[in-house]
């Protein structure tokens, strides 16, 4: 009745001319009411933390409990830099620590190899060997904190380093907390670090499952992430309907490896962007928990409701920051580290001001962890749980996304499955379109990004501190590389890789042939370059 | 039949961020230019033989890992090696101003930053071409 | 002649600027300085439906003809927008291997408002890799999806790849299929449905005989895994040697130089028409009439035609 009255009213007055939609596309109604949730059953739909389907978040007390843990990624130069920035991060409250590695690490490949040049520890920290690993670890009790490593096709190497530190620390395997992104199939969809073709990397990550099931029980052993699929230019949408389509790719290839869905399912954790708009990236993270947890139990047939969890990592939108004004980034940052919090992110990444230009100087690193500080401490937030549930935008929001999703299901089951739809270049071509579609809304204006589109001000040099990776760097770690070649024992070596050929020809777990490969301090090349031997490398299909 | 602005993209070295160049090689395209793109992950040399054997008149080069001052004077040389010091460099990336000095005077045209409009670049370059 | 002495020492960039200048057509003279050179080179064309690995096979077998020291051209034709008249070349990325291989020379080509599989100048240019003094050239077409006829008037040797996915289409293709073909080959042997592909052509093709007498081999190739590669060059091969023995290839050349003069004579004409013998601003107003249903198509053409004949 009222509501007509309203309408009539509204339909009267002048709105704003422009495109009221988010970033998905979605069309936003000037106002939300029961209306758009009309089929709603709060305890079908919602009901409470902790109970499924998830929606309000997956634990019963969320903050009252514990807050999230403040995960700031970290990592350059060598690894002596970084241990002393991870020594620098912990002492300032930081909560868990997240390597990030350079590039040459991250794509398997040593510091000494002619593709590397030029990139040794400029935006990670370099490792080769065992050895980078124990310095990076040095006077760092594994078993007091939880390790979160971005690492993907060589995710095996770096855990097995971890683990071998762990022993000479002292510390059993049984009790290593911690994280491997070791997530292939959003590399072949967005970020593009890549060695080996699809199934050979599907065959690694099981091997994983199986090994770390058995013997690292509280690893998490796949972070399934959209984080990338966002930053290569998708919408959330996208970016949620492709990180659980993945999801549920690992959860067919490990059953098709013979492990019962609940021996690993609980392990899977999650990582999201946060991105612009406040509200679409709140019902992204409640759509999430939700979907995922009604098809592990409904399609899966998981039983333990552990399996039904989306626990999720959250990392502040780095391509939403600007080159210009950059200390608008801050603002930036603490509202998407809000709409994470409100979320109901088990930890939190947010980003430095400057990480547009190079990696944030400690200063700038500093401001960051505040603003979640800030967030935890004052906002109150953090003081009841899913603050936004039974809103009305926020539901109707969660809803569309829900629904949205299963259409994309439909998508890329026509395509054959996620495999195919990456050989087929679907994802790709999706996510260039969106990431092309957006620059050409930010030029005709559609959208507004202030310092670039809207409120620029004229060019200046920017006077915020920036971090030099010194070129002695790379240097020095060919140094330290080519010492422990000299110094290991070259012959067990040589026989330790050959074991792990042979493993990957005949299909046994990779996973105790890497061990002893680490033991002996092979190269990341050196086994890499093995098993690329036996599996080929992957060629990119060509989209645009 | 009028002569065609051709271009090669390229994106050395090992970051994956193809976003920026992939976006900047659909403008391009859709501004006229025939854009010839090579892929992720390649040497220098591979990039240059490339821009020599389809005779473009500029690379763009993209580099988001931080490697610029290495990759771009490599491919200067490289160039300048093989007699073809006539194609021009550019370059887009996250680097910063005092860097972006020191590369011009090695002989890069022209350094584009994140955020740098897709048309600036199409106006830059019909500018130097024409 | 200082371009023309680079290019006929093999440099790599003044072949690359003749190939420029031919393709923008900004000096004619050129292709009769390099045309005595050329007529050495083995043309071998790869056609197909977009994304059945016409790149991959490329990338896999030139290796093989790069064998005793060969040396091998590419030219990879890509579509131009036609709204734009841009265009994205992306062939090269598959090709990668090839990328610093001093005996190979690949070109990017986008086919500039032709509506076959290659560009209006694709011809011209395969002159100048032959000129170039390589000992096979290999063109890959846009792959549009539907047979691309003009690439077997340019190429001795026509493979058409098609692959598991394209089954239903090939009927509708068939008679255009063995027009162009000399060697059929099922890409993405990897895939089901491959070996079905391959029985269904074999009904369908194995009792054809092409017009030289030749029977169309029917192969199964992986590209990305270089499985059956080495069947498909042999196979190349041994169509050259028929070719050459039977004297079809010289039958062949010739009449694919029939064709060529015919389409330059063509092209001659309609240039003519346009720039001498048409009006444009008389045909303007006639168009308005026709428009206006006064006066009919075939009568404009009548009174143009009266300036000829
Ligand atoms: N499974 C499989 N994929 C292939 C094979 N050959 C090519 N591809 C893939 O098919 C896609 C298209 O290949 P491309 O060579 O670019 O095809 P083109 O468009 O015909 O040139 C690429 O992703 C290739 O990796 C093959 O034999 N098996
Ligand atoms: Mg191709």
């Amino acid at each position: 009745m009222s509501k007509d009255i309203w309408k009539e009213k509204f339909s009267k007055l002048k709105e704003r001319d422009i495109n009221f939609s988010n970033l998905s596309k979605i069309k936003i109604n000037p106002l939300y009411t029961p209306d758009d949730n009309k089929d709603f059953d709060y305890e079908k739909d919602l009901n409470y933390p902790g109970e499924y389907p998830y929606t309000r978040g997956v634990q019963p007390t969320m903050y009252r409990g514990r807050l999230w843990t403040m995960r700031q990624f970290s990592g350059f130069g060598t690894p002596k830099d970084t241990n002393n920035r991870y020594k620098y991060l912990l002492k300032h409250g930081q909560t868990g620590l997240s390597v990030a590695f350079d590039f040459p690490t991250l794509y398997g490949k040593d510091s000494d190899d002619p593709l590397a040049q030029g990139e040794v520890g400029k935006c990670g920290v370099a490792i080769d060997t065992l050895r980078d690993m124990e310095i990076l670890f040095d006077g760092i009790p594994l078993e007091k904190i939880s390790t979160s490593m971005t690492i993907n096709p060589p995710a095996a190497m770096l855990l097995a380093m971890y683990i071998v530190v762990g022993e000479k620390q002292g510390v059993p395997k049984e009790v290593l907390t911690g994280t491997i992104q070791n997530d292939m199939l959003k590399e072949y969809q967005a970020q593009k670090t890549w060695i080996y073709p699809p199934e050979p990397s599907m065959r690694i990550i099981t091997d994983i499952l199986k090994y770390c099931s058995e013997n690292v029980p509280k690893w998490n052993t796949i972070s399934i992430s959209g984080y990338h699929i966002r930053e290569a230019g998708s919408t959330a949408l996208q970016e949620l309907a492709f990180t659980l389509a993945n999801g549920y790719t690992y959860i067919d290839y490990g059953i098709k490896a013979g492990l019962p869905v609940d021996t690993f399912a609980p392990r899977l954790s999650f990582f999201f962007n946060s991105h612009l708009d406040f509200f679409e990236e709140i019902a992204k993270y409640r759509a999430a928990r939700r979907i995922w947890a009604k098809l592990m139990k409904d399609k899966y047939h998981a039983q333990n409701p552990k399996s039904y969890l989306v626990r999720f990592h959250t990392q502040t939108a780095g391509c939403s920051l600007t080159a210009q004004q950059p200390e608008n980034n801050i603002i930036r940052t603490a509202f998407q580290g809000l709409a994470a919090v409100l979320g109901g992110t088990q930890s939190l990444h947010t980003n430095s001001m400057d990480e547009t230009y190079a990696l944030p100087t400690e200063k700038a690193v500093k401001i960051a962890l505040r603003t979640q500080q800030l967030i935890a401490y004052e906002t109150g937030a953090a003081n009841t749980i899913d603050p936004l549930g039974g809103s009305y935008y926020v539901e109707a929001l969660t809803d569309k996304l829900e629904k949205l999703t299963f259409e994309y299901f439909d998508k890329i089951e026509t395509l054959g499955g996620v495999v195919p739809a990456i050989e087929k270049g679907f994802f790709q071509r999706e996510i260039s379109r969106s990431a092309y579609e957006y620059q050409k809304s930010l030029e005709k204006k559609e959208k507004f990004h202030i310092g670039v589109n809207l409120f620029n001000e004229e060019e200046k040099n920017i006077d915020i501190e920036l971090l030099k990776i010194p070129e002695e760097v790379e240097i020095d770690q060919k140094k330290s590389l080519k010492k422990v070649k000299k110094e290991r024992n070259n012959s067990k070596v040589k026989e330790t890789l050959i074991k792990l050929r042979e493993a990957a020809e005949n299909g046994e777990n990779l996973m105790p042939r890497i061990l002893d490969c680490v033991r002996e301090y092979s190269t990341l090349g050196e086994m890499c370059g093995t098993l690329k031997e036996v599996f080929g490398v992957y060629k990119e299909p060509i989209i645009f | 039949m009028e002569k065609k602005i051709r271009i090669l993209i390229g994106k050395p070295g090992l970051d994956g961020h193809d976003r920026g160049a992939k976006v900047i090689a659909a403008a391009l395209r859709d501004a006229g230019f025939e854009v010839i793109y090579t892929g992720l992950h390649q040497l220098s040399e591979s990039i240059v033989e490339a821009a020599i054997q389809e005779d473009v008149d500029i690379i763009g080069l993209s580099i988001l890992s931080g490697a610029h001052m290495t990759i771009f004077p490599k491919i200067i040389d490289l160039l300048k090696q093989k007699n073809a010091e006539h194609i021009i460099v550019i370059g887009g990336g996250i680097i910063p101003e005092e860097d972006i000095k020191k590369l011009i005077q090695m002989g890069v045209k022209r350094i584009f930053t994140p955020g740098a409009p897709t048309n600036e670049i199409v106006d830059y370059i019909n500018s130097i071409i024409h | 002649m200082e371009l023309l002495q680079r290019f006929l020492k093999g440099e790599k960039p003044a072949i690359a600027r003749v190939i420029t200048k031919i393709e923008n057509g900004t000096d004619p003279k050129l292709l009769e300085d390099i045309f005595p050179h050329t007529g050495k080179a083995y043309y071998i064309g790869i056609t197909g439906p977009p994304g059945a690995g016409k790149s991959s096979l490329v990338n896999a077998i030139v290796p093989k003809l790069l064998e005793n020291n060969k040396k091998v051209g590419i030219i990879a034709v890509d579509p131009t927008s036609p709204f734009s008249g841009g265009a994205l070349l992306g062939d090269r990325i598959r090709m990668n291997d090839l990328a610093l291989n001093e005996n190979v020379f690949i070109r990017s080509m986008a086919t500039r408002g032709s509506l076959g599989g290659l560009a209006t100048k694709t011809k011209d240019v395969a002159l100048v890799l032959d000129a170039a003094d390589m000992d096979y050239i290999l063109i890959e077409t846009v792959g549009v999806g539907q047979v691309e006829l003009d690439i077997a008037q340019v190429c001795d040797t026509t493979v058409v790849v098609l692959v598991p996915e394209s089954g239903d289409a090939i009927q509708a293709m068939k008679a255009g299929i063995l027009e162009v073909a000399d060697i059929l080959v099922v890409n993405k042997g990897d895939r089901t449905g491959a070996d079905r592909l391959i029985l269904e052509m074999k009904f369908a093709f194995e009792l054809r005989v092409h017009n030289t007498g030749w029977h169309y081999p029917i192969l199964k190739t992986t590209a990305i895994e270089n499985i059956g590669i080495d069947e498909l060059v042999s196979t190349i091969k041994s169509h050259r040697e028929y070719l050459e023995k039977s004297g079809e290839l010289e039958i062949g050349r010739k009449k694919k130089l029939v064709i060529r003069v015919n389409e330059l004579i063509e092209e001659r004409i309609k240039t003519h028409l346009h720039d001498y013998v048409i009006d444009q601003k008389q045909l303007k107003k006639m168009i308005d009439k026709a428009y206006d249903r006064k006066i009919t198509p075939h009568y404009i053409t009548d009174e143009i035609a009266k300036k000829i004949f």
